[in-house]
């Protein structure tokens, strides 16, 4: 049976109209699904390794634990600050919510530059043994995704700076696809931390 | 039935090329992305068909006397990865998704028109990259599974391209997964149901979960192999302290379930085909969609069974064991629902229907095989020999490439608006048939006597089981020529087909043939009952009916 039913005019038009139903943040969850598993490849690889290969003789593979500390709270509070911002553009504040971004965009820089003194002052470079080539895989791996996070919160600072923007109290995908983002790689690192350093 | 009839609004003009040069665009038509794939992945299957061709050509005689060992084990791995991921998953997925999805969802085009463009466009960089590796430096060498130690001894340069390409064509994979799952999910027009979606979009949304779960771990695996070719980690080395296991762990649970993201959308279509040409409802709809969903839970948690041979603890034999011989009962179902919607139909032998039976026959016959290979002390007598060759063509080649020649005759009226010539097509069908079984069915045989595969050398003794494989080979290249005139002259010269010269039932046939722009000229059709053939409209509730109901309305 077939019949025919009108559908509504935003159905109803093409991709590249304004029209077309917005889906954007249900496909970008969809890709951190996706990268997640990739993670979670690294993650079940460590472990195996762990459960499987000792660590050869004379092999060194210690981490001390203050600076991931620091790095974790700096995350979970960029993840809180981030949040405020949505807050404020959603109240259509966009000064607060600019800083607030900065404020992020800023600890996410802060933690770069602490995994950076972390990787200088470690006793094991890269190719010297399984656990430290995978450490350097998953942290660098998940380096890479906070610098891409930093970048996308300081393109929507910049986009946010006028009122009319692409940032606006009724249509504020790029912060909130951003923000989505940050508050997954923030997830990733909690996961890490736990696996990595205290296991 | 009422088709919605056309209130003239044509759609807005787009900055498009139009003709055939729009085919070489950067296009966000989701039916010329569906075409795009579909040539270009022909394309590669002419070429890789080539390369099994030389493969066959090496084998038969028992010596390595057509080419050098290196080049035969290049020739082999390009076989593999042109087929499987250039050909196979590109058309399965990309080419008859785009173009058939939106139309069973009532959308004009998929949720993310540009992404889906993207996807696209890194496949011919990607198959262009990996080609030309065999003419720079040579290409990879070691299978289309890159397994370490092996990846990491032989030349560098050639194994990292294959990466890069293969990282490509992994992204374009993920990009077309996440678009199937927001169009089916989210671009449905009101009032149409899941359970009335054609099975195809079922089989797509259970391959574009698999993709999207399954593909990044292979991902970031060859990320690492790169490492360790390149920065000389040690992460699958063992001459540095690692684990070649992990790899493989790694690496299938990839690749078995791209065994399924390769098949479940050939289910898919050749369940559209089946009740078209049979003139009977698809048999069983519920149990599809429910046996497809299992297919994709149990097809995540069985990669092991590749692994029986590397050393892997018993209970991982066990538990592996029994999962992949789970995966026999919603297979098994899907089987008897194709069996049960031919029985009793009015079956017209037509090209597209014989190749949908050729399918289920060299399917069943792969899913013997693969259910005994699931058997551990089977499996440990014929790991790496040729009879695992065997039962893998059966799956990809008799299942896959037959639906998608299927797919071809019974969507080309809608593709181009003209008709293929059915004789030459049945040519061509029994060609094949005769070619494949001749190719592959010997080559069981092989395997059981204990010849390994991907070596160029072998016993004497299989001379003449090789050579009648070869002559299957032939049979099989000379079957392509008879296909490829058939397209190219009934593109041109061919009997104008109409909107729906098959009377199907699914939406892609209310409208016309090619379709317009945004698929429908005013309003997109709802259709409840995707294969109520055989009955008066109304009558027959599909998600209540029993099999005996279809039956006998059937007739």
């Amino acid at each position: 049976m077939t019949t025919t039913v009108p559908i509504k005019e935003q159905e109803h038009s093409h991709g590249e109209h304004a029209g077309h139903p917005d889906h954007r943040m249900f496909g970008l969850a969809t890709f951190l699904v996706a990268d997640a598993m990739t993670f979670a490849g690294f993650f079940a690889a460590y472990l195996t390794f762990k459960a499987v290969n000792p660590l050869p003789d004379g092999a060194i593979y210690e981490l001390e634990l203050p600076l991931p500390i620091l790095n974790t709270v700096l995350l979970l509070v960029s993840s809180a600050t981030f949040h405020r911002a949505g807050q404020a553009i959603r109240q259509d504040d966009h000064g607060r919510c600019r800083r607030w971004l900065l404020i992020t965009a800023g600890l996410g820089m802060a933690f770069l530059v602490s995994q950076m003194v972390e990787y200088f002052t470690l006793p094991f470079g890269l190719t010297d043994n399984l656990y430290a080539s995978t450490f350097f895989a998953a942290t660098g791996f998940h380096g890479l995704h906070v610098t891409l996070g930093a970048l996308m919160t300081l393109i929507v600072w910049w986009q946010a700076r006028q009122p009319q923007g692409r940032v606006t109290a009724a249509d504020h995908f790029p912060l909130e696809a951003a923000e989505l983002y940050w508050h997954f790689v923030d997830g990733i690192w909690v996961i890490l931390f736990v696996i990595l350093y205290l296991l | 039935m009422t088709i919605s009839l056309p209130p003239e609004t044509s759609s807005p003009p787009r900055l498009q090329p139009s003709g055939w040069l729009r085919y070489f665009s950067f296009s966000v038509d989701h039916k010329v992305i569906g075409l795009q794939y579909l040539v270009c992945g022909f394309v590669f299957y002419l070429i890789g068909g080539a390369l099994a061709g030389a493969i066959r050509t090496e084998l038969t005689s028992p010596v390595s006397d057509f080419m050098a060992r290196d080049v035969y084990n290049q020739v082999l791995t390009l076989h593999g990865t042109v087929m499987i991921f250039l050909w196979i998953v590109p058309v399965v997925n990309g080419a008859f998704g785009n173009y058939l999805i939106p139309f069973y969802v009532g959308a004009r085009d998929m949720a993310f028109p540009r992404l889906n463009a993207v996807a696209f466009w890194l496949i011919p960089p990607a198959g262009l990259m990996l080609i030309t590796s065999y003419f720079l430096t040579g290409a990879a060498q070691s299978g289309w599974t890159a397994y370490p130690p092996l990846s990491i001894t032989t030349p560098a340069t050639g194994q990292i391209i294959w990466i890069l390409s293969v990282l490509l064509l992994g992204g374009s994979s993920i990009f077309g997964g996440i678009n199937f799952i927001a169009t089916i999910l989210k671009l449905r027009r009101p009032g149409l149901k899941l359970m009335q979606l054609p099975m195809y979009c079922w089989a797509m949304l259970g391959t574009s979960i698999l993709v999207v779960l399954s593909t990044p771990v292979l991902a970031g695996t060859l990320v690492l192999l790169s490492f360790d070719i390149v920065a000389h980690t040690g992460f699958f080395n063992p001459t540095l302290g690692g684990n070649v296991v992990v790899y493989q762990h790694l690496f299938w649970f990839y690749s078995h379930p791209a065994v399924y993201i390769m098949v479940l959308p050939a289910f898919g279509l050749v369940s559209e085909i089946l009740p078209v040409h049979a003139r009977k409802p698809l048999f069983g709809y519920v149990t599809m969609v429910y046996s497809i969903m299992a297919i994709v839970v149990l097809g995540l948690i069985v990669w092991a069974h590749h692994m029986f041979t590397s050393g892997t603890p018993p209970w991982m034999r066990l538990f592996f064991t029994i999962a992949t011989a789970f995966i026999a009962v919603p297979t098994g179902i899907k089987f008897f629902n194709w069996l049960a919607t031919l029985w009793g139909g009015r079956i017209s032998l037509n090209s597209a229907m014989l190749f949908s039976c050729g399918f289920i026959v060299n399917f069943v016959l792969g899913g013997i095989t693969g259910v005994a290979l699931a058997q551990v002390p089977f499996d440990i007598h014929v790991h790496d020999t040729y009879f695992v060759v065997a039962h893998f063509h059966y799956i990809v080649f008799g299942g896959s490439v037959f639906v998608i020649f299927a797919s071809v005759y019974h969507w080309y009226p809608k593709f181009t608006g003209r008709m293929l010539n059915e004789d030459l097509g049945r040519l061509h069908c029994a060609l094949t048939f005769i070619g494949f079984n001749l190719c592959f069915g010997p080559q069981h045989w092989l395997g059981l006597n204990g010849m390994p595969r991907r070596v160029a050398e072998y016993d004497p003794q299989f001379t003449l089981i090789n050579q009648i494989s070869s002559v299957g080979a032939l049979l099989m290249a000379i079957s392509t020529l008879p296909f490829l005139w058939n397209v190219i002259h009934s593109a041109l010269n061919g009997p104008v087909a109409g909107d729906n010269p098959w009377k199907a039932l699914t939406p892609e046939w209310l409208t016309s043939s090619p379709p317009p722009v945004e698929n429908w000229i005013g309003e997109a059709p709802l259709v409840e009952e995707p294969y109520g053939y055989g009955v008066p409209p109304g009558e027959l509730d599909l998600s209540a009916a029993s099999g005996r109901d279809l039956w006998s309305s059937g007739k």
